[in-house]
C-alpha cells in the first residue's frame, strides 16, 4: 500500500503502526517527533494504536529550537 | 501622522507599492513589534524591521555577545564582542534608522515578566533559542491575545509558523510540551547554517509586517518547513488541536508557567 510520508509517495509491505512507521523512517530520535496523520496531529499514546490505511498521509513534525543549535 | 519629505524618499520603494502606499507606510511607523532573543532568527529580523520603518522595535535578551554568535547573528559586530547583545542590537537598528524608538530588556524572558513586557505591542517575534522559552512566548501570546510569529532552526533545517492566539494553531496544538532533556542533542552533535537564520529570521519579519499591514495571507493554521540542502519549502497545513493544554477544549494551562529548561551534559558549553 501506499502512504504519503512528509508529502513524499512510500510504499509499505505490510500494515505498520504509527511507532513502527517511525522506526521504518528511521527517525532517530522520536521524542523530538510529533506526528500529524490526515491533517490531525496524534496524541503519543496513539503512536501504537494507529495502524496506517492507504493513502494515509503522515507528517512528522520535528522540534526545533534556535541559532544556537543546543536544543 | 503625516510622513516627513524625508520620510516619503526613504520609505518611497514600500509607498509605491500599491498594498502600502503611504497610508501603509504610516501604519508601519506607529506599529510596535516585540523580538525575543537578538540571536540568529532575531537578528534579521530586527534589522528588516527598523529598516522598514517599524516604528517601536524591543528586543529581549540577557546575554552578551560572544565570538561564536558572529557566524550567522548579523546584528552583531565583532567589535561589540562582550557588550550587551540588547546594546549592540539598539545600536544598529538606530545607525539604520533614527525613526525607530528601540526599547531593551536586558533579562531573559520568564513567567513572571513576560506578560509585562509583551503588553502593548502588536506582534512579536519568538527568536528564543530553547524550548521552554518557545513554550512561554506562545503561552504568553495566548494569554495576552499577541500575533507571533513562532520559527525554530537546526542544523540545514527550519521551520515557521504564524499564530493569532485563540483564533489559529498554536505552537502547543503541535507540540504538547518539551521534548524530555535525554531526546535534545548535545551541543557538540548539533550545528546550524549561518545564512538559515538569516532566512528563516527574514521570514518572520516578513510576517510582521504583513499582520501590521493587514495585508493578504498569514502563514496561520500551516508549518512551513525549509531544507537549504535541497532547497525545498514546503507547507505542511495544520488545524486546531482540541486537545491542546493551552487552546483546546479542556485546557489545562490556565496561567503562565516556566517549563523546566532542558540541562545540557557538556560542560563549559555555552547554552
Amino acid at each position: 500500500m501506499k502512504i504519503f510520508v512528509n508529502g513524499k509517495e512510500t510504499d509499505l509491505n505490510n500494515s505498520l503502526t504509527v511507532i513502527e512507521l517511525l522506526v521504518e523512517q528511521k527517525v532517530k530520535m522520536p521524542e523530538m517527533v510529533s506526528v500529524e496523520l490526515n491533517g490531525q496531529v496524534l496524541r503519543r499514546s496513539d503512536f501504537e494504536k494507529n495502524v496506517l490505511k492507504d493513502g494515509d498521509k503522515v507528517e512528522f513534525l520535528y522540534f526545533m529550537g534556535g541559532g544556537n543549535g543546543i536544543n | 501622522m503625516g510622513l516627513t519629505e524625508q520620510q516619503i524618499e526613504r520609505y518611497s520603494r514600500h509607498i509605491i507599492l500599491e498594498q502600502i502606499g503611504g497610508t501603509g507606510q504610516e501604519k508601519l511607523l506607529s506599529s510596535k513589534v516585540l523580538i525575543v532573543g537578538a540571536g540568529g532568527l532575531g537578528a534579521p529580523a530586527a534589522l528588516y524591521l527598523a529598516a522598514a520603518g517599524v516604528g517601536a522595535i524591543g528586543i529581549v535578551d540577557a546575554d552578551k555577545v560572544d565570538l561564536t554568535n558572529l557566524q550567522r547573528q548579523v546584528i552583531h559586530h565583532t567589535k561589540d564582542i562582550g557588550t550587551d547583545k540588547v546594546a549592540s542590537a539598539a545600536d544598529k537598528i538606530k545607525a539604520i534608522n533614527p525613526d525607530v524608538e528601540v526599547k531593551t530588556y536586558k533579562c531573559w524572558a520568564k513567567a513572571d515578566n513576560i506578560l509585562e513586557i509583551i503588553r502593548g505591542y502588536d506582534f512579536v517575534i519568538d527568536g528564543t533559542d530553547n524550548f521552554p522559552a518557545k513554550f512561554l512566548v506562545n503561552d504568553a501570546c495566548y494569554f495576552e491575545k499577541v500575533p507571533f510569529s513562532h520559527a525554530g532552526i537546526l542544523k540545514f533545517d527550519g521551520q515557521l509558523m504564524t499564530v493569532l492566539p485563540g483564533g489559529t494553531t498554536c505552537y502547543r496544538c503541535i507540540f504538547n510540551s518539551p521534548p524530555p532533556a535525554g531526546a535534545v542533542p548535545s551541543c557538540s552533535q548539533a550545528g546550524v547554517l549561518g545564512v538559515l537564520a538569516g532566512v528563516i529570521g527574514s521570514l518572520q519579519a516578513t510576517e510582521a509586517i504583513k499582520y501590521l499591514l493587514g495585508i493578504e495571507n498569514l502563514l496561520t493554521d500551516t508549518l512551513l518547513t525549509y531544507n537549504a540542502l535541497k532547497m525545498e519549502f514546503r507547507k505542511v497545513p495544520l488545524s486546531r488541536n482540541p486537545d491542546c493544554p493551552l487552546c483546546g477544549n479542556t485546557p489545562t494551562i490556565l496561567e503562565l508557567k516556566d517549563e523546566q529548561q532542558q540541562v545540557c551534559n557538556l560542560r563549559n558549553c555555552k547554552c
